[in-house]
């Protein structure tokens, strides 16, 4: 019977470091290290230096003087002389505005268009391919560019609607006026308002709140209402009408709400030279808008056409042949395996519009980088602090997205055993 | 039983039967894909009224096109009230959509670049060019950097020649250790660079002058702006990321957290803040003094930022290989760079060419984000031409023009990506 003996011990060479791989793992990580405290050292180095030959040192307490530019649209309050923190703080609420919104046009528009796209009807398929392939191979930069231009030259001046023939006119029955400053939209108003509670932080619109209030309410009664609708079904196996109940919860505290606040829409009108009254988009926020909104959509149409294709025909047939309705499979079949392969892509195109939305720099739409990344620098001349700023706002943005989308993607990944 | 014995056999072949009235031929094809069904028909209609409206809005404008205008005056002039495209600007001002401030005269330098780009390119995007040619795309890049800039031709081969060192070093260092050697060859390259390149160039100069007119980079714009950053880019991105990929899958925690704060920050930012670090704060970065090329730096950033998407989309390949290629990789005994090399890395890259190009072509459409930081990409000369008195107020042509030649080049490259998937296809599925 053979001994049973540990491997010869070589003595220890200095070549073993970089020949043998025990050693040769730890040793590359040691030289990877010292270079990168090397390499850090360095640039710290140079950015000390030249910081102390320009005079500047790093500091950010530039965020707390005066601004002193204006910002408009403005989410939450803010004047000239608000503080440069506070500006920041407005630039991001416009970046995120902005992208929530593409978010949800270009969502609406991509599934349209990568559904339509594997329609039988010929027409609509072909047309839903030139939209893809037009959109998808221009740069962003360029459809926005594109829909500034078509704002700003090819609609009509608020001049035009004036006078006995006016040459253009307000469309959705007199309510919105789109002219080559923004278009013009109806707001909601309260006549019997409940006024406003300021605070530090911002003033909070105490209508909205009531609404929202109310909303929230709603949204739980029907939850209780649908459970118990649960429960007698699996009791007595009759599943009782929760439709016009459901109707019922949310439409009659809601307009009594609305009735006792005084709702109504404020309509723009022409004052003068311009339109007054009203919400005004302005040209800048609909260019970065549309633009993001069709240039992503050609992507999504296409995530959401390869996540259909990608779900076998079996699938189907072995749904309709468990005897479950076409609207069963689609729901408890096609869907959630659809988009098990379609949100991740999905995610990171919102990923995308978000960090597109910086953009907006080509039509002068302020956001967190025209702003912390734009104007300040330019009147406090912090660059370095306010880009790392900027950098680690972004970053923390992508962050949090990507963060959401590994928990969904841990929640429905496929169980392997 | 024999034919003879039955009464009757058909000897021809039946004609196949006229189909039954009303089934095939264009009415039938225009009832199942134009108007099955009521949804169907009025998608259709829907369809048909946009491109009708849309033909309607644009066919009198682009029917009255004139070419031959020096001015948007003069075009309207010729006009005369009716819509009408003024295609004159494309004819008054193509040189400068193509080459920016480029000096006129010198246009026949970036032309003959990018004529042997294509040459260069042929060996590595088709197979049927033999492996030589290989050489000329080695050798291209400094030839194209010298013909676009100007200059001595001395630079460019001073900078190859610190391959020449490397390579050297390495080949007589590396029979005592191939990390020895790497490192000294790297380090020597090094040193030969920083030191003795520059002084090398201008030594040879003075010996035998070679040298073109000097163009500096602000002179250069327009698509030749947009090719050179990205067929660098795509060019130095690809093997970046393959290296971050490798890194991020890597054994060695010290590198795999490298590459994944490197990865992951790359992703998390903008490329515009980027492309304002390099042109705003690389100065601090760097020893006091330095400066060097705003097109260099665009580069590097482009190259950095493109190598972070390539990386994620080559790690995607890697992960969908079955462990089992790796395991067998083992079991033959090719240690890590020769099982990366011969086993895995060819089928990685392989199941992630759409990722690949896809990267690639959103890396030369995000070459026109350099506007911002100064430089003059498409739709920045587009505003520059129309900052001129002849040209005021001249939009769409010019962003037709533009969107058309992205367009070209984009959708090239995606059916490129498709022959390719072809052509290295070899599973039977």
């Amino acid at each position: 019977m053979a001994m049973k003996s540990a491997a010869p011990r070589e003595p220890f060479h200095l070549s073993m470091l970089f020949n043998d791989t025990r050693y040769r793992a730890r040793s590359i990580q040691v030289i990877a290290f010292i270079m990168l405290v090397l390499a850090a050292a360095w640039l710290v180095d140079n950015t000390v230096h030249n910081l102390a030959a320009l005079g500047k040192n790093f500091s950010f307490g530039f965020l707390w003087s005066t601004a002193g530019y204006d910002i408009s649209p403005h989410a939450i309050e803010y004047s000239s002389t608000s503080s440069h923190a506070r500006a920041a703080v407005v630039g991001l609420l416009n970046t995120l505005i902005v992208a929530a919104m593409a978010c949800v046009t270009a969502t609406v528009l991509g599934v349209l268009a990568g559904v339509l796209r594997l329609s039988n009807n010929w027409i609509v398929a072909r047309l839903m391919t030139v939209y893809v392939e037009s959109f998808r191979n221009v740069p962003a930069l360029l459809w926005i560019v594109v829909v500034a231009a078509i704002m700003s030259q090819a609609m009509p001046t608020p001049s035009a609607f004036r006078g006995d023939n006016p040459t253009a006119s307000m469309i959705l029955w007199d309510s919105v006026a789109v002219t080559n400053r923004g278009i013009y939209l109806p707001v909601p108003d309260f006549s019997r308002s409940l006024g406003q509670l300021n605070s530090a932080f911002g003033a909070l619109d105490l209508n909205y709140a009531a609404v929202l209030c109310v909303l929230a309410i709603s949204v739980l009664a029907r939850r209780s209402l649908v459970e118990r609708a649960q429960r007698v079904q699996s009791a007595s196996g009759e599943r009782p009408a929760t439709w016009w109940k459901s109707l019922l919860v949310f439409a009659l505290p809601m307009i009594t709400l609305l009735y006792a606040l005084g709702f109504h829409l404020e309509y723009p009108a022409l004052k003068g030279l311009n339109f007054s009254g009203g919400l005004l988009l302005r040209n800048s926020f609909i260019a970065l808008w549309i633009g993001l909104s069709v240039y992503s959509g050609a992507f999504i149409a296409e995530n959401v056409r390869s996540g259909i294709l990608a779900i076998s025909r079996g699938q189907t047939e072995a749904a309709h042949a468990l005897g479950l309705s076409p609207r069963r499979t689609m729901r408890l079949v096609i869907l959630p395996q659809a988009l098990r392969i379609i949100v991740p892509p999905l995610i990171s195109q919102y990923l995308d519009i978000t960090k597109n939305t910086s953009l907006g720099l080509a039509v002068g739409y302020m956001d967190l980088r025209s702003t912390l990344g734009g104007i300040t620098i330019n009147q406090t001349g912090r660059e370095l602090e306010a880009m790392l700023l900027m950098m680690l706002i972004y970053v923390s943005i992508s962050l949090i997205i990507s963060g959401i989308m590994n928990v969904y993607n841990s929640r429905v990944r496929l169980q392997e055993r | 039983m024999n034919l003879h014995n039955v009464s009757w056999v058909r000897q021809e072949m039946v004609l196949p039967s006229a189909r039954p009235a009303g089934q095939g031929g264009p009415r039938e094809w225009m009832r199942k894909n134009l108007f099955d069904g009521w949804l169907s028909t009025l998608l259709t209609v829907a369809s048909v009224t946009a491109i009708a409206w849309l033909i309607v809005a644009i066919a009198p404008w682009l029917g009255n096109s004139i070419w031959k205008a020096n001015s948007l005056a003069e075009c309207r002039q010729l006009l005369d009230g009716a819509p009408g495209a003024c295609w004159g600007v494309i004819r008054d001002r193509w040189p400068q959509l193509l080459f920016g401030f480029y000096p006129a005269d010198l246009y026949w330098r970036p032309v003959l670049a990018f004529a042997l780009l294509l040459a260069a390119l042929a060996p590595v995007l088709f197979r049927a060019l033999p492996s030589r040619t290989l050489w000329f795309s080695a050798v291209y890049p400094g030839l194209a950097g010298w013909l676009i800039w100007g200059g001595s031709l001395w630079f460019p081969v001073a900078v190859y020649l610190g391959f020449a060192v490397a390579a050297g070093l390495f080949a007589s260092t590396a029979r005592a250790s191939q990390g020895l050697g790497l490192s000294v060859a790297g380090l020597g390259a090094a040193l030969w660079w920083v030191y003795a390149a520059q002084p090398f160039s201008s030594a040879a100069n003075a010996v035998i002058p070679i040298v073109l007119e000097a163009v500096p980079s602000r002179e250069i714009g327009g698509f030749l702006l947009s090719i050179i950053i990205g067929v660098t880019g795509i060019a130095t991105s690809l093997p970046l990321g393959i290296l971050l990929a490798l890194g991020r899958r890597s054994g060695l925690p010290l590198i795999y957290m490298l590459s994944v704060v490197f990865i992951e920050f790359i992703r998390g930012v903008p490329l515009i803040t980027l492309l304002f670090t390099a042109s705003l704060l690389l100065n601090y970065f760097l020893p006091p003094g330095t400066n060097f090329d705003l097109i260099l730096r665009v580069v590097i950033m482009v190259t950095l930022f493109a190598s972070a998407y390539m990386a994620e989309v080559i790690r995607g390949g890697l992960a969908g290989l079955p462990c089992g290629q790796y395991e067998a990789a083992e079991a033959l005994g090719l240690d890590y760079w020769k099982a990366q090399r011969l086993i895995i890395l060819p089928q990685a890259l392989k199941i992630s060419i759409p990722g690949i190009v896809n990267t690639f072509i959103g890396l030369f459409k995000d070459t026109t984000l350099v506007m911002f930081i100064g430089l003059l990409d498409p739709i920045a000369l587009a505003a520059a031409i129309r900052a001129n008195t002849e040209w005021q107020g001249i939009y769409w042509e010019l962003f037709i023009f533009i969107g058309a030649v992205f367009f070209i080049f984009c959708f090239g490259m995606s059916r490129y990506s498709m022959y390719l998937e072809r052509r290295l296809k070899t599973d039977h599925r």
